[in-house]
């Protein structure tokens, strides 16, 4: 794509999408809502979180180590 | 700064080290002078008011939870709108579909720029339904640079990714972009 194609496409979507007015704010007062927020939810939850494809690729892991032990050495290697 | 009981000048912690602090009232003093610009920063990206105020509430949540990880340095608003943007991409990560940009949306926002006669509406609207077609990364930094003009530092610097990324993903959302155009027929 050339500079005067890329300058097409820029113009064609500035047209698509207008800039949002600067002037722009909320319609009401937010504040409520993240007091709301805060009691609902006081504090952050952890960031790990375990999902079903951990748990899937650990317990694969675990067979695979206990068939095979002697690729232990090589799953090491690449942790 | 304010006098103490003796008449002494007693220095008041700074709100920013107050709101690190967890005080709600330094945190409430932060959301009421920052509320308007992180709003406008995920309107610009999200382009639905009833999201960015959702976003809003929810960009300032975690900004609470983050509190302790705030380096002043930095300046507040700066960290503000990087937390809202990765809020902004998560809500549109989750949504992927070319229905959030309907012609009645596009409506809804207020129009800055002059409509260009040559550009009918369905070439609009089908530029924006293909638009909101790519990738949710590529699509926050070309509305950010090209749509709303932003400067890339301070795009980049929302992303956290350097600027030389942000032309990349510019560019590579326009070529994308092109090539959705054209099997509509549509030649930029």
């Amino acid at each position: 794509m050339n500079a005067h194609d890329q300058d097409r496409v820029q113009h064609l979507l500035k047209q698509a999408l207008p800039p949002v007015a600067s002037e722009s704010e909320p319609e009401l007062d937010l504040w409520p809502a993240v007091l709301r927020r805060l009691d609902a939810h006081p504090a952050a939850r952890s960031r790990f979180k375990w999902v079903w494809f951990d748990c899937a690729l650990l317990a694969g892991l675990a067979l695979v180590s206990a068939a095979f032990p002697a690729s232990i050495p090589l799953l090491l290697y690449y942790l | 700064m304010s006098n103490g009981s003796n008449g002494v000048p007693v220095q008041l912690p700074d709100p920013l080290d107050r709101f690190r602090q967890g005080d709600l009232d330094a945190f409430e003093l932060l959301f009421r002078l920052h509320q308007r610009a992180v709003y406008g920063w995920i309107l610009r990206i999200v382009r639905n008011p009833a999201a960015a105020e959702d976003l809003t509430v929810e960009s300032f949540w975690r900004i609470f939870q983050a509190r302790a990880r705030f380096e002043a340095a930095r300046g507040f608003e700066p960290w503000a709108r990087c937390i809202a943007t990765r809020a902004a991409l998560d809500w549109l990560r989750a949504l992927r579909s070319e229905n959030e940009l309907t012609a009645d949306l596009i409506a809804d926002l207020p129009a800055a720029a002059a409509a260009d006669p040559g550009v009918t509406a369905e070439i609009r609207l089908k530029t924006a339904q293909a638009f909101a077609r790519l990738p949710p990364r590529l699509r926050v930094a070309a509305v950010l640079a090209v749509v709303e003009e932003q400067p890339h530092k301070e795009v980049a610097a929302a992303l956290g990714i350097s600027v030389a990324a942000v032309k990349l993903r510019v560019f590579r959302a326009l070529r994308l972009l092109r090539k959705d155009l054209e099997k509509q027929g549509i030649t930029p």
